[in-house]
């Protein structure tokens, strides 16, 4: 999600309202895990990677529940895509977030990309050019825990927690204990400027 | 010529009074007297002293005519209410020769805006080595009183005490740029604070200031006297009060930007800021201010040093150094002595006329506003304040520091033996 | 708000963390297969140098090209400047050619100060040394060098260098990196102590935020990093010290010095060494100085600095210092 939409997110009313809470995003994180499990046939050359903030710390639960399913560690990291993104030029630099590749890197993987929201596809091309300089997986899939619909690129995701049709003036706030002490997902207007 | 009648000026700040011209002299000063067939200068409100003297002006010919003329640069001094300016000698070739500052003396005279007056340099070719012929030059039609070799130092002590011993024979006087060389190798700014944050060459203080004890102490030793050039530290001024309570023969100057400008300014990198000697600190502004002030320092002389666009508007060292200052410094005084309350009008008067007069011996100049005396005059509307705007210069060179800064006073007319050469504000 | 980095004192301390953690970022590409990031693509920076400094261009260059900017390399040996060409017709040349951004080394304190204030260009100015005024890249490099050695690559982040005590020793006077060095790591907390012979030391250093020494050993054991300058062989001509031999006697750093120092504490050098004189092999072959780290560090820091100039509509890092007024 664009951290411009984030910060008008964050400055919208109490008229947001939930559409996900804390057990349904637990819910649909085990769903995906099982999905992904059965698509990769196993997951056992499966890397997760979290698209910061928030898409870290989804991977991070999924890497717990693969774990859980499959009995074996499942190779999490995050990828920063500040660097590669189409609209640098619109806003001031961002501060840069961490991109950290496990150790076996992801040659040859699947590579699970993960993210909060899946809105205009603008930051999983960005993910898909990182991901370009860092090694060559052998397929690579996207979970998103929300799709708002509105895609500006022909990408789509493999794993949705919720499909959530959205009219633009809306917007979609994922919150997450580790960030924000709490699970939900909030659907809201965009404040008129 | 025809007469004229400036009415209502406060003379040197005074009552207000009349004066009138009558061709060349001042007729009468007075009140109520008959503006019949005369013309009338309305002055109700304004100042007016006698026309400024400048014991240090760079015109820049022969040699340098891309920054100054003689008659651009006696246009300038007629535009800030000078009737006289000496020349410096540091022009290409050097006024050194009779030949030289008689070409200067003549194209000053026929020009009309003002009295120039040569210096002769002190050294031949400023190279402080062999004396120039110092007594030709005192002989020529140029009539040179003052010599120096400004822009250098003449820093080898034997050339020195020899220049002020022999110009004792007729009664010249030897102007020091005081400045010892080996302190001042690659020196950029004053040495102090800024200079050691901004990384430039340092410019000690103690190399203007043992240059003028040690001269002030030759100039006791041969009977002579000596005159020391833009004065720009604390020390200096010390040193000066030191020597006069002495009874050492010795005179000073200060320059109007030393009077306002602090090494400060250096820190925009700006070369419009450069100058020899570079700007000092504040403590030292205000310690030449009360110098000015008590007569330890006798007057205000400009170092109107004109260059070109192009060696301004470049990286800080590849600039030349110099401020142009004809056509401010009235300003600038005004400013820091008559508003400050340091200095009178009539006080302004003996820095910047009579005493500069005296100095350099220039004749008809500095004298008193009354009657018989030569009618050269500057009339000034004190009440004046606007922003300093170079593109209404009259110099050829636009080198000043003060662009777009609020300066109080105006000079509306000068006249330079009862001729205007500048009327309302406007050059004749 | 400012677009140019003159000066090592125009950073805020949140400014200089910022950079410091961007680099840290920045260092990681370095260990990816392609060693190159998209975002300056389309840039056009030129590396203006009129002093030679093959290290510090080679380290703007190699951050540019990572960051897939176009470069230019302009040194003015054999170039129109030698033929008496002025910095602003070079700078206006240039910048006809669309220059986004100038990385400029000159001789001239002040020189970049001028092209970025004096209306000459548009582009962003980076100040990549000027005479003997400022490297603020150079001290970005020096801190962030710190910070992962005293402080820790991870430990690190989002942290200044609180409380650490760093000795700089050598050629103060005439000393660029000195400078700089003083002004940022006095932002970021650390308690500075010049070292050097008075006559290497400027009049005005009182002004200064950090302590002057002239003995060295009773520095040593108070230092976590003690940066040594270069000193200059033709010092010694202009009486700033007697003789090599003496100098390296007072102010050196030989191994029963670096003995001195604290267990933790580094070495650094801004390069290039003078060995035998304010450094002895020994010491700059140890485990202790970072010589080597300092300039991978110094590829990490530019690009830093170059994203966060450049890779945006306006620069992500604000200045202290506003214009100064005519």
């Amino acid at each position: 999600m664009d951290k411009q939409e984030k910060l008008e997110t964050q400055a919208q009313g109490s008229d947001a309202r939930p559409v996900l809470e804390g057990p349904d995003i637990a819910r649909v994180l085990t769903r995906i895990a099982h999905e992904i499990v059965e698509r990769a046939k196993g997951a056992d050359d499966v890397v997760l990677l979290g698209i910061p903030t928030r898409g870290v710390f989804l991977a991070q639960r999924l890497a717990a529940k693969l774990e859980q399913i499959t009995d074996r560690k499942v190779p999490v990291g995050s990828l920063d895509i500040t660097m590669y993104r189409d609209d640098l030029r619109m806003h001031p630099p961002r501060a840069l977030a961490r991109t950290e590749i496990p150790g076996d890197g992801i040659d040859g993987r699947l590579v699970v990309l993960v993210d909060d929201v899946l809105f205009s596809g603008r930051t999983i091309r960005a993910a898909l050019d990182a991901l370009n300089d860092i090694g060559r997986p052998r397929a690579v899939q996207l979970a998103v825990l929300v799709d708002r619909g509105h895609r500006e690129l022909p990408i789509r995701a493999d794993y949705v927690g919720k499909n959530l049709p959205t009219s633009l003036r809306e917007t979609v706030k994922v919150l997450l204990a580790e960030e924000d002490g709490r699970d939900t997902v909030l659907l809201g207007a965009k404040p008129t400027q | 010529m025809s007469k004229i009648l400036i009415r209502g000026a406060k003379v040197l700040g005074g009552e207000p009074q009349d004066v009138l011209i009558d061709g060349e002299v001042i007729e009468a000063v007075g009140t109520g007297l008959s503006a019949d067939g005369a013309e009338v200068v309305e002055a109700t409100g304004k100042v007016l002293l006698p026309g400024l003297v400048d014991l240090h002006t760079h015109l820049r010919e022969p040699g340098r005519e891309d920054s100054e003329t003689v008659l651009t640069g006696t246009r300038a001094a007629a535009s800030g209410g000078y009737t006289a300016v000496f020349a410096m000698a540091n022009t290409f070739p050097v006024a050194d020769t009779a030949g030289v500052v008689e070409q200067v003396y003549r194209l000053g005279r026929e020009h009309g805006y003002c009295d120039v007056q040569p210096i002769g340099a002190v050294t031949v070719g400023l190279e402080g080595k062999k004396l120039a012929e110092l007594g030709a030059m005192h002989e020529s039609a140029a009539g040179v009183t003052v010599f120096s070799d400004d822009g250098k130092c003449v820093d080898d002590a034997v050339i020195m005490r020899r220049a002020l011993e022999y110009v004792k024979a007729f009664g010249g006087v030897v102007a020091q740029h005081a400045q010892e060389p080996r302190l001042t190798e690659g020196a950029q700014m004053n040495e102090g604070g800024v200079s050691a944050e901004l990384g430039l060459g340092g410019w000690p203080a103690v190399a203007e200031e043992s240059v003028i004890a040690r001269d002030v102490l030759l100039a006791e030793h041969v009977g002579s006297r000596v005159h020391i050039c833009h004065l720009s530290t604390a020390g200096s001024v010390e040193i000066v009060r030191w020597a006069k309570s002495r009874g050492i023969d010795v005179t000073a100057e200060v320059t109007p930007h030393h009077l306002l400008l602090t090494d400060e300014l250096v820190r925009s990198y700006n070369p419009v800021y450069k100058v020899n000697p570079p700007l000092r600190t504040e403590r030292d502004v205000l310690a030449l201010r009360e110098a000015l002030a008590d007569g330890t320092i006798d007057i205000v002389a400009t170092d109107h040093a004109p260059h070109p666009h192009e060696d301004k508007d470049c990286e800080w060292a590849a600039a030349a150094m110099g401020m142009v200052g004809l056509e401010t410094a009235l300003s600038v005084v005004q400013e820091t002595m008559v508003d400050t309350g340091l200095l009178t009008w009539a006080g302004v008067a003996d820095r910047m006329s009579v005493k500069p007069a005296r100095i350099g011996q220039a004749t008809g100049h500095g004298r008193p506003v009354s009657a018989g005396e030569p009618a050269n005059l500057t009339l000034v509307d004190t009440e004046y304040r606007g922003l300093v705007d170079p593109a209404g210069f009259a110099s050829r060179s636009r080198n000043t520091p003060y662009e777009g800064r609020e300066l109080p006073g105006r000079v509306t007319h000068t006249w330079l033996r009862g001729k205007a050469t500048l009327a309302d504000g406007k050059l004749t | 708000m400012q677009r140019h980095l003159i000066s090592a004192a125009d950073l805020t301390r949140d400014d200089a963390v910022l950079i410091l953690d961007t680099a840290e970022e920045m260092a990681r590409v370095a260990d990816r297969p392609i060693k190159k990031l998209p975002t300056l693509r389309g840039r056009t920076v030129v590396n203006l140098f009129f002093e030679d400094s093959t290290r510090t261009r080679i380290s703007f260059e190699a951050a540019e090209k990572r960051l897939s900017a176009d470069v230019i390399n302009f040194t003015a040996k054999g170039s129109s400047v030698s033929k008496g060409e002025s910095l602003k017709d070079t700078a206006q040349t240039l910048e006809a050619m669309g220059v986004d951004a100038v990385v400029i080394r000159h001789g001239a304190s002040g020189a970049p100060y001028r092209l970025a204030t004096s209306g000459w260009i548009d582009a962003a100015v980076i100040n990549a040394g000027d005479g003997t005024h400022q490297h603020p890249t150079q001290a970005l490099l020096d801190a962030f060098t710190m910070r992962r050695r005293l402080v820790g690559r991870d430990a690190g982040i989002g942290q200044d260098l609180a409380g650490k005590r760093i000795t700089i020793v050598g050629d103060v006077l005439h000393s660029r990196v000195a400078r700089s060095n003083v002004d940022l790591l006095h932002t970021l907390g650390a308690e500075v102590t010049l070292v050097a012979p008075p006559t290497l030391v400027p009049v005005g250093v009182e002004r200064w935020p950090c302590e002057v020494s002239y003995d060295l050993d009773a520095v040593l054991p108070k230092s976590d990093a003690v940066m040594m300058l270069r000193v200059q062989r033709e010092r010694m001509n202009a009486a700033f010290f007697p003789t090599e031999r003496e100098y390296s006697r007072r102010y050196g750093l030989d191994g029963d010095r670096m003995a001195k120092m604290p267990e933790h504490a580094i070495v650094m050098h801004p390069g290039p060494m003078v060995r035998g004189m304010e450094i002895t092999a020994e010491v700059a072959d140890s485990e202790r100085c970072t010589v080597v780290e300092q300039v991978a560090n110094g590829v990490s820091i530019r690009m830093a600095v170059l994203y966060l100039l450049l890779g945006g509509n306006e620069p992500a890092v604000s200045h202290a210092r506003t214009t100064e007024e005519k």
